[in-house]
């Protein structure tokens, strides 16, 4: 499979808070920079000024300390500690003291084994593994913040280029933002041990402009599609199991456990990333789950040959 | 009986003269601070290389994208093994071993101060790792429900919860955890006991070497680090057998809660098993430097300064979990606050070479390495000190790289030097320098090689503890080179193991002082008789064979 290459430099940040953080970054990797270049010449300096020459048997002088030298290299390193913990303290307080402004889009992201669930509480939306957010302009500030969730275990929201890490918890609510700066796709992933397949917790952040965000969710609003034509897959999908893990609104599907399929084929990936969303796929991974995405808690359906073209017919219709 | 007329407890027995049935039986039923230290650090080693083979198929694993070398399940298990073995089973067998031959002859004693009760720590710590392995055997269960633990050293809750963890598997963790603990304690008691009240004759606190004043730290620092643990154990115990609710959040309990309990053990124990790295290098780099070491009071200072604020940056761990601004402030001054009391280290080790006259033998080799790679590893760790610098660090490879430089870079690098110097006095036989250089400079380069580009795939995004990666996030050069450094890693481990095998055959005697040392342990001879010294010595500086050797120009003069 060939796929582009997206880096997820931390160094590269298009967002407001990794932007904070990425210059923070550098000044402390400047000082650090500055101790390493002066300890390793001293270390360099020792070792080839003083090395034991040949037949040189007396010992040298007996040096037992200096208090005014451990006195300077006990406060200039205090020195050093509270400029690094001011400028951390600053940073620490900009990023997470941020208030949202009214034009705010609010989501709540809530922690599956081994997906995410993304819902847009204000605009009735549920999706999966996909965050589309609009792009955030100097003049036009649209920041998205993020209430983060998990029903089972402890994963982490990390997308390097748009800010720092923050965990999702059961039985408690955290919140970070993000204020992308251009459009694009930006990858990510859970970064925090959750299980067998933590590895392919994969999220993927979508920045639109500010039309095409209207136009998405103006998308994602609309009831499934119910093409007539797919009647016997409809029928099919709700008269198995699926529908106690899945939702397709407007059917008798209203599970929570797996992710909502309303608007399906809307989406680039399947299995939280681990491959793409083709009918190709989806007959594969509804064929066997375990296949793709080993460990996955989606169990094989057992269906017939028939009963797979069926449903996959009628799930390649929600677009 | 045959064993109880064999003349154990006697001395001028030449014990390997003995059957070996009777050799055995003495080594199990020994209570000897060096036999018990030697078996601790042989435990260590032995767990080191399985730990070792653990990472080396983790790599092979991850050297190239969605590469299939072994399953998800698998993959987790290797990881959750390798952490739990090297923290638990290698590192803390091998810094009380060193503590357990040393201590003693380094204050002048016969012995520890409870002799039982060192046999008992050490039996317990064996036993822990054997319960710990027994998993791959025992730990199936239910059927499907996996055997190895596979929740991650630090098993954050609730996936160690029953709903997420089926089978007994995370019962081996705790409980082997749990029974080498106690095995700690013990040795801990053991040594702080022996310190205050087993020394000779003039050797006050402030005569007394500095490895023995940094292992005193240690095991006070295991003292109040361990208990922690123990109880969020046994309260994880109570969750998954007795119904409690500690941690089971679909009940209530808190996540978090385990974080806590967890790091307040977690993070003292990182300096558990630093400092006694310092220790070894505290007596190694003077010798080869021919100097004293440089402020001696500031070294001690420092030591239990590092002691008493490691136990209040324990949350430096969670700076991603969402606590509030004021206690992510508090934490991050804690943390890099540590870094001056570790800085004064290494500048007063620096100021002990600045106008000595270095001889690189082996031991010497390993500190000098070991000098430049923990100062990578203390730069890292300021950098993750900067809390929002840590939300993108954190968790990611970066942060693998930074503890492996703390930890093979810094502590390994000092076993191997303390062992280089110590084996002579332990066995009675050199280590061939030839070899020791190869294994130096092969651990050198693929430590490097294995856990440099590390950072750069942390800063690339890259998490920790995923068992595959797609290609196109331009991680494929990193792992690879990473995973080629193993094998460099590899081939210096066997040069060691040649070396040792090699010396124990036919290295040249020792002596009783071979590096023309300063401290007790090269009065008496190599090895060691069971009593340790005909007469129980007497010191009048912090130096005593310095004064033995130059009687013109006495250490107490200086001190």
């Amino acid at each position: 499979m060939d796929r582009p290459v997206h880096l997820t430099n931390i160094f590269d940040p298009i967002s407001t808070p990794a932007q904070a953080i990425v210059e923070l970054s550098w000044l402390v990797l400047w000082i650090c920079a500055g101790i390493f270049v002066i300890v390793v010449g001293l270390l360099t300096y020792i070792l080839i000024r003083f090395r034991r020459r040949r037949a040189d048997a007396d010992e040298p002088p007996q040096v037992y300390g200096s208090n005014q030298i451990e006195l300077a290299w006990t406060v200039i390193p205090m020195l050093t500690v509270v400029v690094l913990f001011l400028v951390t303290t600053r940073t620490i307080k900009a990023v997470q003291d941020a208030v949202p402004s009214p034009d705010t889009v609010h989501v709540t992201i809530v922690g599956h084994q081994w997906w995410w669930e993304i819902r847009y509480p204000a605009l009735g939306i549920v999706t999966a593994n996909e965050l589309h957010v609009p792009v955030s302009h100097q003049a036009q500030p649209r920041p998205t913040f993020l209430k983060l969730q998990s029903v089972d275990v402890a994963h982490s929201f990390w997308v390097p280029r748009l800010a720092g890490k923050t965990d999702l918890i059961p039985n408690r609510d955290n919140s970070m933002w993000i204020e992308p700066r251009e459009p694009g796709l930006y990858l990510g992933q859970c970064a925090e041990y959750c299980g067998t397949q933590h590895a392919n917790m994969l999220l993927r952040i979508i920045v639109h402009a500010r039309d095409d965000f209207e136009r998405w969710v103006a998308v994602q609003q609309q009831p499934p599609v119910n093409n007539p034509a797919m009647q016997v897959g409809r029928d099919l999908f709700q008269a198995t199991a699926c529908v106690n893990c899945h939702t397709v609104r407007e059917t008798n599907a209203n599970g929570t456990f797996g992710p909502d399929l309303s608007h399906l084929m809307s989406r680039a990936t399947l299995g939280a990333g681990v491959v793409d969303n083709t009918p190709h796929n989806l007959r594969a991974w509804i064929r066997n789950p375990q296949h793709l995405k080993p460990g996955n808690l989606m169990p094989d359906m057992q269906l017939t040959p028939q009963e797979l073209e069926h449903i996959v017919a009628y799930l390649v219709t929600l677009q | 009986m045959a064993f109880a007329d064999a003349p154990l407890a006697q001395p001028h027995v030449d014990a390997s003269r003995l059957p070996l049935l009777v050799q055995l039986h003495y080594w199990v039923v020994t209570v000897d601070h060096k036999r018990l230290g030697i078996m601790y650090i042989c435990t260590g080693l032995l767990f080191f290389a399985v730990a070792g083979l653990e990472a080396s198929i983790m790599r092979w694993q991850l050297a190239f994208p969605h590469h299939e070398a072994v399953s998800p399940e698998v993959f987790n298990r290797l990881f959750t093994m390798h952490g739990t073995t090297m923290v638990f089973l290698f590192g803390m067998p091998i810094i009380l071993g060193m503590a357990n031959y040393l201590v003693p002859l380094m204050i002048g004693a016969r012995d520890l101060a409870f002799p039982r009760l060192n046999a008992f720590g050490f039996w317990l710590s064996l036993f822990g790792g054997m319960l710990l392995y027994f998993s791959y055997l025992g730990g199936e269960g239910l059927s499907g429900a996996g055997t190895a633990p596979d929740v991650g050293w630090f098993a954050y809750a609730p996936l160690t919860g029953r709903a997420f963890s089926r089978g007994p598997s995370t019962d081996y963790w705790i409980l082997s955890l749990l029974v080498s603990g106690i095995g700690s304690i013990a040795t801990s008691i053991n040594i702080v006991t022996t310190v205050f009240c087993m020394r000779c004759k003039g050797m006050t606190l402030v005569r007394m070497p500095l490895f023995v004043w940094m292992m005193l730290v240690v095991a006070v620092m295991i003292l109040f680090a361990m208990p922690p643990l123990t109880a969020a154990q046994v309260m994880l115990l109570l969750d998954r057998y007795l119904g409690a609710r500690f941690f089971d959040t679909q009940a209530g309990g808190s996540a978090l809660l385990w974080q806590h309990f967890f790091w307040i053990f977690g993070h003292p124990e990182v300096y558990i098993l630093m400092v006694p790295g310092f220790a070894a290098v505290s007596e190694i780099i003077p010798v080869f430097s021919r100097k004293p070491i440089f402020g001696y009071a500031a070294m001690v200072g420092a030591t239990v300064s590092i002691g008493f604020i490691s136990m209040g940056v324990w949350a430096h761990h969670m700076f991603s979990v969402g606590m509030s601004v004021t206690a992510n402030s508090f934490f991050a001054a804690s943390t890099m606050l540590i870094s001056v009391p570790t800085g004064i280290k290494i500048f007063n080790w620096l100021a002990t070479m600045y106008g000595g006259k270095l001889r690189f033998a082996t031991p010497m080799l390993f500190c000098v390495g070991f000098l430049f790679q923990f100062l990578c590893a203390g730069l890292t760790g300021i950098m993750l000190a900067a809390v929002p610098f840590n939300w993108q660090l954190t968790d990611s490879y970066f942060v693998v790289a930074h503890f492996h430089y703390v930890l093979i870079g810094g502590l390994l690098f000092t076993i191997f030097a303390a062992i280089y110097y110590w084996f002579p006095k332990a066995t009675g036989r050199m280590l061939s320098e030839t070899l020791g250089r190869w294994h130096f400079w092969l651990l050198v380069i693929g430590f490097n090689l294995t856990f440099g580009p590390q950072h750069i795939l942390g800063i690339l995004g890259m998490p920790r503890r995923i068992y595959t990666y797609a290609p196109g996030r331009g991680w494929e050069l990193w792992n690879l080179l990473s995973s080629i450094g193993v094998v460099f890693q590899g081939l210096a481990v066997l040069f060691f193991v040649w070396n040792v095998i090699r010396a124990l055959r036919q290295g040249p005697p020792a002596g009783d002082d071979p590096w023309d040392a300063w401290t007790l342990e090269w009065t008496t001879t190599s090895p060691p008789p069971e009593y340790n010294f005909e007469t129980l010595p007497e010191v009048q500086s912090r130096r005593p064979l310095w004064d033995l050797k130059h009687p013109n120009d006495p250490d107490g003069r200086h001190e």
